[in-house]
């Protein structure tokens, strides 16, 4: 058992105040970190934080703020702690389904629960346009399965002219031949769908194509198998259960009443943020091609969305902004938010019409990989 | 957790800094610190940073002054187990089965042979580091460009230094094998995998220590070329340019300039034309053309 009192409390306290922080501190970091300053002497307080900084392991980005809580711990500096997010704005709610009422009924009478009537009645106010966007989207799903974008998987099968040599196959059949190889055998790894991670911008400036937004990621989640559907505005909301159910007006009138901050303020940074900033979720665009619909009109701090959409270009396998501004053929990003981001997305495209978007979304497989070219 | 506090006689940052000198690496005391600590405390070192700041230098220095060979394992998309660990060797399994069957070959004790003997393994950097830890350090270099199950996989090799083999069972390392890994940071890393290590973030060096690089690297290079060239490469490297210039351009361009000054270029000019060696981008040495006199005249070049 440790002495848990005197200098060790001491420590143990500098490990609960960087949780409290926001920093992710593992009980095994604490012990290495302690084990650490038992090795080293330690002969000066620059030992004990360069322990620190090897064993609890902070990200780069976060370096300052490690250090400013450091010496407000270790040295008792007072008023150099630099903060992470400005305080004055309410930290951004995140909405996941489960924290939202029961769970969406699957069938066919659903309608007649009084709470997906009320969402139907909202929804009515704003209507998918039938015909030829509905035909777009039928279109889409019925061309995603073959185009998406996949990713090796682990695992070998067996394939007739695959790279590999099926070694194990072609022992256990030569077995039954008389210890002769009759056939190579071969065999490729295996391919997996990679997760696309829909971000659908609701707020005013997007009024007009929320709708279409939320047909399409319907259509999305109904064709492909991984996929995950958030909105954001002046919170973030989870809307992929929702949407799987298979009746197109069911689904979004499900979604809907999910979403509390319809055409509201637009504060994408602190929404990106409180994405990244829940493990579960994170976890979601690790690896995946992360599609954002929105035309960038941030109420917020502008570097607060750039350094968010820079910490999504490393998780994301891709990060793809369609936002409808570049319907105009001479779009250049002017907000100081979409032009701050830009070298972290892999691309900036045209999300003005439901084609549009589908053709982008079809081509993610082909998407080139920018930011990451610029960085090796 | 078993610490080891003295490694080949290194008990302290400060004396695995000096030898690391030794071995040619130019250390600062952050490196050496995060070092020494994952030699004492067994854990595998990961070393974060931008390309050409001297990641896999410093393991190839650290296998130096433990006097061990270095086994480096190259990530890249798509590696799988039988790049990292083990493959049979299935042409040689094939044919022993054949000379078995024909009566031709040498049978084993039993009279069978046995086609998962040692000799039709073979091993690949993660298995040879397991078997002999005393004598190896295991590399694996740019982690980021691996897959994500890639990294799992590392997890649970990292965390138990064991793997199993189907056909033999499992092979366990008889003392903590010495491990660094390296990432160009392209993506993020799982955090699990940051927690086992003991992390280091190497920056660029500061233009003092950049300069002693230089001087101990390059053969021949004035201090004042290598003035220039620090004051002039840490100027490019704040500028916005697909590719900054690493640790080796500089040592590269010192090098160069001073080539092409002994054949009878002039000072300023000499750099400009040696510029080739440190900026390997179409687009930069368009973005760079108009700037660079200005940049040598402030380097004192």
């Amino acid at each position: 058992m440790m002495d848990t009192s005197g200098p060790i409390a001491h420590f143990l306290g500098f490990t609960a105040l960087l949780r409290r922080a926001g920093f992710a501190v593992a009980p095994e970091q604490t012990m290495a970190w302690l084990a650490a300053i038992d090795l080293l002497g330690p002969q000066e307080i620059g030992d004990i934080r360069r322990a620190a900084h090897a064993t609890l392991a902070p990200q780069p980005e976060r370096f300052a703020e490690f250090d400013a809580l450091f010496d407000a711990h270790f040295l008792g500096a007072v008023g150099t702690i630099v903060e992470s997010e400005p305080s004055e704005e309410e930290p951004l709610r995140a909405a996941d389904e489960s924290s939202v009422g029961p769970e969406p009924i699957f069938g066919e009478d659903t309608r007649e629960s009084g709470a997906k009537a009320t969402g139907a009645e909202r929804l009515s106010a704003r209507r998918l346009a039938p015909g030829e966007e509905a035909e777009t989207l039928r279109r889409f799903a019925r061309a995603l399965p073959a185009r998406v974008p996949r990713r090796r998987g682990y695992r070998w099968r067996g394939a007739h002219g695959g790279p590999g040599t099926d070694a194990r196959r072609m022992f256990r059949d030569a077995m039954r031949h008389a210890g002769e190889f009759i056939r190579l055998r071969r065999r490729k790894r295996d391919q997996r769908q990679r997760r696309i991670v829909l971000l659908i911008d609701v707020s005013g400036s997007m009024k007009e194509r929320t709708q279409a937004h939320l047909a399409f990621a319907h259509a999305l989640a109904r064709a492909a198998d991984t996929v995950e559907v958030f909105t954001i505005g002046t919170r973030l909301t989870r809307i992929t259960r929702a949407l799987r159910l298979r009746n197109r007006e069911q689904a979004l009138a499900t979604a809907s009443l999910l979403v509390a901050d319809w055409d509201g303020g637009t504060r994408i940074g602190a929404a990106l943020d409180a994405f990244l900033a829940i493990p579960r979720f994170s976890a979601l665009a690790r690896g995946a091609a992360v599609v954002v619909l929105s035309d960038g009109l941030e109420r917020g701090d502008p570097a607060t969305m750039a350094d968010a959409v820079a910490r999504f270009s490393r998780l994301a396998w891709r990060t793809v902004w369609l936002t409808p501004l570049a319907a105009d053929p001479g779009f250049e990003p002017r907000t100081a938010g979409l032009a701050a981001a830009r070298p972290f997305l892999d691309e900036l495209g045209n999300g003005g019409s439901i084609e549009s978007i589908c053709a982008h979304v079809l081509n993610l497989a082909h998407v080139l990989d920018r930011t990451r070219e610029r960085a090796a | 957790m078993a610490v080891r506090r003295t490694i080949v006689g290194i008990s302290n940052p400060h004396e695995l800094e000096e030898a690391l000198r030794a071995a040619y690496y130019l250390a600062d005391e952050k490196v050496a610190t995060a070092a020494y600590l994952a030699l004492a405390l067994g854990k595998p070192l990961l070393l974060e940073g931008a390309p050409g700041v001297g990641k896999t230098e410093a393991a190839k220095a650290i296998a130096g002054v433990l006097g061990r060979t270095l086994l480096r394992l190259q990530c890249y998309e798509g590696i799988d187990a039988a790049a990292a660990l083990y493959e049979w060797n299935f042409p040689r399994q094939m044919l022993a089965l054949r000379q078995e069957s024909q009566g031709t070959g040498a049978p084993g004790q039993d009279g069978h042979i046995d086609i998962y003997r040692d000799e039709f393994l073979i091993e690949r950097p993660m298995l040879a580091c397991l078997r002999r830890p005393e004598e190896t350090v295991l590399l694996i270099d740019e982690i980021d460009r691996s897959d994500h199950e890639f990294e799992a996989f590392l997890l649970e090799f990292l965390s138990d230094f064991q793997i199993s083999i189907p056909e033999r069972g499992t092979i366990r390392a008889y003392e903590r094998p010495v491990v660094v890994l390296t990432s160009n940071r392209t993506r993020e890393l799982h955090e699990a995998l940051r927690r086992r290590c003991v992390y280091h973030w190497i920056d660029y060096p500061t233009p003092e220590r950049e300069m002693r690089i230089i001087m101990m690297r390059a053969s021949g290079v004035s201090e004042r070329a290598a003035r220039a060239v620090v004051s002039a490469v840490g100027r490019l490297r704040r500028e916005p340019l697909a590719k900054h210039p690493g640790i080796a351009e500089a040592v590269e361009w010192a090098e160069a300039a001073t080539l092409l000054n002994e054949q009878g270029a002039r000072w300023p000019e000499a750099f400009r034309r040696s510029l080739g060696v440190v900026l390997k981008d179409e687009d930069d040495l368009i973005y760079i053309a108009p700037k660079i006199d200005a940049i040598l005249v402030e380097a004192g070049a």
